[in-house]
């Protein structure tokens, strides 16, 4: 993949809680439409790191921009132009599936005949066209998540945060998630994703292992499991993580 | 140790199947492995086994007690660790473990042996709040206070989900090690590579019993042939796989391709699938038979 435009660079990106450094001087880029895997065992500081590039979280010291704004002072602008989603949050439950599409494109402010448009094209391309009057909660938990995804990228932001999106998920409805990650990269929206499943840390286009807050290795699957002289990406995640000090 | 003979549970006045017509049993200190993704009925399963649900119709024991009329003598007699983290989060590592042990008329001092290896790596924390620790903490406190009063069957409902790889091989070696001390394990789990670290599992999904075997077991009645493809342009290599005449699925796995092909479809397959490839331009082609594992069989149940 040739280097395009970074969405997000990073520039000793640094969070502490007291004594603690939960992030710890990370510096790194990820491209336009490129998916990038965020790996690192329980507390590595995964979860602060993207706090702060969502802009829910100021950091203690050093840089970075997210889609070209400054998480310092455009934290409005940075929320208005990513998507997120997670395992734990994601639709309203008791909202049908129509009512969640109405309302999250309505908080990213899109138009009502763009929104019309976008949930008949939506409902369509997920084959949810008998649900689109159930409630979400009443969904298989792969649909929701396939539904969650949708909706995070309904207003086309620039990047995606998927932290975790397929725990739990069967290993089929696992690869359909997946091939929608890919056609949104295609589209050139940037994904940014967190996953315990090693494999599929093999889909993305690059990953980072991040251990005890600091980054630990960077590069495509290929190149880490050469710099490591590892077999798997699970033997490299294992090699790295193992001795990490703020393990869960 | 535990027999369920056509479980059957329901939700919203029978509109929802959790758990249909589920048959199985666990032999004495055996490590049983329910394996399948959430909502499969993993936990209903669980909550009917420890007494705190009722099936619509079946029957069950555990311990030797039927699930209905003998829940006192099973509730004093297994060790359940639910799904959510359920202990009392204002009281300390230490508080949450003693008054686990009171509670069923113990103590700490008199069960030690079972969880020592566990709690060793708790103890720098045992005066702080439960719900201050972190997750893999909690999970180790949760699994002590399951065992302190030494259950004859241990239900520990997806003990490892969100856990990252390292933390779950650790937690799968300490349950390898209670099993050694000869308590049953019944374990669920969503993640597919864990199945093979049970003496047996049931895939389940949808609330029925897809397959109960050993782990080889079920990767021996795998029914056809399976092949990993590989190319350097992987995005690619899918596309020109779905254009592949046979009738085969195919399916990302890794960083391969898995190829599944009826046995009397495979005859030169390797030949044919590498020359096609690579007569549309792809390089690096390799194309190799490989043994399923566990997610290949689970795959091949829910498509087939």
């Amino acid at each position: 993949m040739t280097p395009k435009a970074p969405v997000i660079k990073t520039e000793r990106l640094t969070k502490r809680f007291g004594d603690f450094v939960a992030t710890d001087e990370i510096t790194f880029e990820v491209h336009e439409g490129e998916i990038f895997g965020f790996l690192g065992a329980n507390g590595a500081g995964k979860t602060t790191a993207m706090r702060m590039l969502c802009g829910l979280s100021a950091p203690s010291s050093g840089t970075a921009t997210v889609a070209g704004f400054d998480i310092y002072r455009q934290t409005e602008q940075i929320k208005r132009h990513i998507g997120y989603m997670s395992q734990k949050f994601s639709l309203y439950e008791d909202l049908t599936v129509l009512e969640n599409i109405r309302f999250f494109g309505g908080i990213y402010g899109l138009s009502k005949p763009q929104l019309r448009l976008k949930s008949e094209t939506l409902v369509e391309r997920l084959g949810l066209q008998s649900e689109a009057k159930k409630l979400v909660g009443e969904l298989p938990l792969g649909w929701k998540q396939k539904l969650a995804f949708s909706v995070s990228i309904l207003h086309d932001p620039k990047i995606v945060f998927l932290d975790e999106p397929t725990g739990g998920v069967d290993p089929v409805t696992r690869r359909q998630f997946w091939t929608l990650i890919y056609e949104a990269a295609s589209r050139g929206i940037t994904v940014f994703v967190t996953t315990h499943y090693m494999d599929e840390a093999e889909y993305c286009n690059r990953i980072s292992i991040m251990v005890d807050g600091r980054i630990e290795a960077l590069g495509t699957p290929r190149q880490l499991k050469a710099q490591l002289d590892e077999p798997s990406l699970d033997s490299v995640f294992y090699r790295l993580a193992r001795g990490a000090k703020n393990n869960g | 140790m535990v027999t369920l003979n056509n479980i059957t549970k329901t939700y919203n006045k029978g509109a929802v199947t959790a758990v249909d017509k589920v048959s199985f049993s666990v032999e004495k200190g055996e490590l049983f492995g329910l394996i399948g993704p959430d909502g499969a009925g993993k936990s209903s399963i669980f909550r009917m086994l420890t007494t705190l649900l009722l099936p619509d119709s079946g029957t069950a024991a555990v311990a030797g007690h039927d699930i209905v009329k003998g829940y006192q003598q099973i509730r004093s007699s297994v060790g359940y660790m639910p799904g959510r983290f359920s202990l009392y989060q204002d009281l300390t590592v230490e508080e949450n473990l003693r008054f686990f042990a009171t509670l069923f008329n113990t103590s700490v001092e008199e069960n030690y042996h079972l969880i020592e290896d566990i709690y060793v790596q708790l103890s720098p924390f045992k005066g702080r709040r439960a719900g201050k620790l972190s997750g893999g903490m909690k999970q180790k406190l949760a699994l002590c206070c399951a065992l302190i009063h030494k259950p004859v069957v241990l239900f520990l409902d997806e003990p490892t989900t969100g856990v990252d790889p390292v933390s779950r091989k650790e937690f799968w070696e300490m349950l390898q090690r209670l099993k050694q001390q000869g308590i049953t394990i019944v374990v669920s789990t969503p993640y597919m590579d864990e199945a093979t670290l049970c003496d047996r599992i049931a895939l389940i999904q949808h609330g029925r019993i897809l397959s109960i075997d050993t782990p080889d077991g079920v990767v021996r009645s795998y029914p056809s042939n399976l092949y990993a493809i590989k190319a350097t342009d992987m995005p690619r290599l899918i596309q020109v796989l779905a254009t592949y005449g046979s009738p085969f699925n195919s399916y990302i796995f890794g960083e391969y391709i898995h190829v599944d092909t009826p046995p009397n479809g495979s005859e030169g397959l390797i030949a044919n699938l590498t020359s096609f490839v690579a007569d549309a331009g792809l390089t690096d082609v390799e194309v190799i038979r490989i043994t399923p594992t566990i997610e290949d069989c689970f795959i091949k149940l829910l498509t087939s």
